[in-house]
């Protein structure tokens, strides 16, 4: 299993796009995929999971993926919250 | 053959058949089932039609209206992939041997009902969004026809009781060849789309929906407000005729495209349009528009989940300032509250919206959202002619305000190194009559007034113009009417400033000549009339209708003025 922490910068926390953008590509990989917000977490492949836990600006949440193609799927998921300007 | 009466919305003529935009039959019973597996599958094909419905819809949305409209079918797509939802469906169908119907729905609403209880604006709207998605899965579990305007690859007229904005957005023009409705009247939402789409569109017809079956043929008139149901071919045939003889009008107009417009007499108005969206300039400036005198700024708020941002807006009004070049451009800043709400700004119901908290009331209060839109528009003047109006304007003060909150986002863009636009001019919309009485006291401080006939009629008659059982007072040729419009660009010709009117009633073939006559000097109206007003305003003597100007504003009534104006301006 490989993890990773982010934290949240964009200014709105975890909203609509960047969401949507993220269970896209956690969609592409085979491993199980959760992420971790405060004592909760959920399958970062489900939308409404992500938008349940209404992650705001400045939080730290952990990505962690399990499987076969779990470094590529961490690398990647790292790379799109980058881009979104989600959080680094 | 039936023949229905309605309101002539949107001109031309569209012979197709029925298209049914309405609602599927979405009841179910719940079954116990002996085959899970087959309950499962029949599941999964539903989501998968579904999809790509979804899909298509999406694609549809991009192309006519961009990414930003697009996205919420992303999101509505990864719902029904989400596999914390499949799941529990497929384990409802196992664990309780249910149809895909019942496993559907029941999940469907546990979740609905988890997010409509979140105490979070925009949680409880992803409660809509699953609502919508599961509503189309059901809708194909039962074999129901969900209708969707997107989805539309045939010539059709499409009939339903009213459509909404994202409904007009999503018609494919080269396939809907016209539209009517039970309910709306000219300046209905549905009405104005269909004008800015060039699409045929009667509405108001009351009873349609109930007439017409699916696949029925159907006349829609948009010149003269009839709608005939299984026409005979006669019918058919003289339709046919009074089509081409139309295109034909049109072909006549469309010299004067790049005319201007001058009256019998040399005297020089200008003609401009009224838009919703960047995409609507391509229309003005084939119909030959002189400016845009009203660009609502509205849709970029609606049909989303959140506030447009600086930039989106930036984005938008700079489009439309850069393809309308050194034409001039009137953008009204926001008018949300009345009948346009935005769900999330969760703003209170009220027992009179249109006399509530709206418009410029909203943003003098809320100017984290106008400050946004101000200083989107002041970066945006630097590509065009900007002139900047503030809607719903009741008192001086109100002005006032609204002007020193435009300037000190224009001083604080410069401090921070941004370039705006620095010669624009401030205008108002004259809509309600207490600014109409005393004009002349706001012509000394505002550059410009554009007034705002179908409220400033509204509010002058105490008609509420959605109410159809008042709709008798709404009279743009009451003499009241025309007393204010007179009173309006008296006072701002007394000081040196403009007078135009953006209104339905600006494009209005008897009205045109009364507002010749009153002095005005822009009219904004629908794209597809100024071609028609601009050939009536070339057979006018400005000279001769300014000499009717006293016998007009003494009369009673609106059909003194009416029976006057026709013989007068050599109307039929």
């Amino acid at each position: 299993m490989v993890e990773k922490t982010f934290k949240i910068t964009s200014a709105d926390g975890v909203h609509a796009r960047p969401a949507t953008v993220l269970v896209q590509n956690a969609g592409k990989y085979e491993s199980d995929i959760n992420l971790h917000y405060k004592e909760k977490s959920v399958n970062l492949k489900s939308i409404m999971g992500i938008m349940s836990l209404g992650i705001p600006a400045g939080a730290e949440v952990k990505i962690s993926a399990e499987g076969d193609d779990e470094q590529e799927a961490i690398d990647h998921l790292a790379q799109t919250m980058q881009n979104e300007g989600l959080g680094e | 053959m039936t023949h229905l009466q309605g309101i002539a919305a949107s001109s031309g003529i569209a012979i197709a058949k029925a298209y049914r935009l309405e609602a599927p039959d979405l009841s179910y019973t719940k079954n116990s089932i002996e085959e899970p597996d087959r309950e499962i599958k029949r599941l999964h094909d539903a989501l998968e039609i579904s999809k790509s419905e979804l899909e298509k819809i999406k694609e549809h949305t991009r192309n006519s209206l961009g990414d930003e409209h697009a996205e919420i079918f992303s999101a509505h797509l990864l719902v029904l992939s989400d596999p914390e939802l499949i799941q529990p469906m497929e384990d409802k169908i196992k664990s309780e041997n249910v149809n895909a119907e019942a496993a559907l729905d029941e999940t469907a609403n546990m979740f609905i009902d988890m997010f409509k209880n979140m105490d979070n604006e925009y949680m409880k709207e992803r409660a809509a969004d699953i609502q919508d998605v599961t509503k189309r899965v059901l809708a194909h579990l039962l074999e129901a026809e969900f209708p969707d305007p997107a989805l539309i690859n045939e010539q059709v007229v499409i009939v339903a009781e009213d459509l909404t904005p994202s409904d007009t957005a999503q018609l494919n023009k080269e396939f809907v060849q016209g539209f009517t409705t039970d309910i709306g009247g000219r300046t209905s939402h549905s009405a104005i789309m269909a004008r800015s789409l060039e699409i045929p569109a009667v509405v108001g017809t009351k009873d349609i929906t109930k007439k017409a079956d699916k696949d029925v043929m159907i006349i829609v008139d948009g010149l003269d407000g009839d709608v005939i149901i299984d026409p005979s071919d006669e019918q058919i045939a003289s339709y046919k005729e009074k089509q081409a003889q139309f295109e034909e009008k049109k072909k006549e107009w469309a010299k004067l495209k790049d005319e201007a417009t001058v009256t019998e007499d040399g005297h020089h108005v200008e003609l401009a349009a009224n838009i919703g969206t960047p995409e609507d300039v391509d229309g003005v400036l084939d119909n030959g528009g002189e400016g845009i005198g009203l660009y609502r700024t509205e849709f970029l708020y609606m049909g989303k989940n959140q506030l447009p941002t600086e930039e989106e807006q930036f984005d938008a009004y700079s489009s439309v300032l850069k393809q309308m070049g050194d034409k001039p451009v009137v953008v009204r800043t926001l008018d949300i509250g009345g009948d346009k709400e935005l769900d999330y700004l969760d703003l209170p119901d009220e027992m009179n919206p249109f006399l509530g908290y709206r418009a410029i009331r909203l943003c003098l209060e809320r100017d984290d959202i106008f400050r946004t839109q101000l200083r989107a528009l002041l970066r945006a003047g630097v590509y065009g002619n900007l002139k900047i109006m503030f809607p719903m304007i009741a008192t001086l003060d109100e002005f006032r305000q609204a002007k020193a909150i435009l300037m000190e986002e224009k001083d604080n863009l410069k401090s921070e190194g941004v370039d705006v636009a620095e010669n624009f001019e401030v205008g108002m919309m004259v809509e309600i009559p207490a600014t109409a009485v005393i004009a002349r006291q706001f012509a000394k401080e505002v550059d410009f007034f554009s007034i705002g006939t179908n409220d400033l009629i509204q509010y002058t008659m105490a008609a509420d113009r959605m109410n159809e059982r008042v709709s008798y007072l709404y009279q743009p040729y009451n003499p009241a009417i025309l007393n204010l419009v007179s009173n309006v660009i008296d006072a701002a010709h007394a000081e040196g400033k403009w007078a135009g009117m953006c209104g339905e009633m600006a494009g209005d073939e008897i009205a045109i000549p009364i507002l010749l006559s009153l002095g005005l000097d822009e009219f904004s109206m629908s794209a597809t009339s100024i071609l028609p007003a601009r050939t009536q305003l070339l057979g006018l003597s400005q000279e001769e209708m300014k000499g009717y100007k006293d016998e007009l504003l003494s009369m009673g009534t609106a059909d003194e003025v009416v029976a006057f104006v026709k013989e007068k301006a050599g109307l039929a």
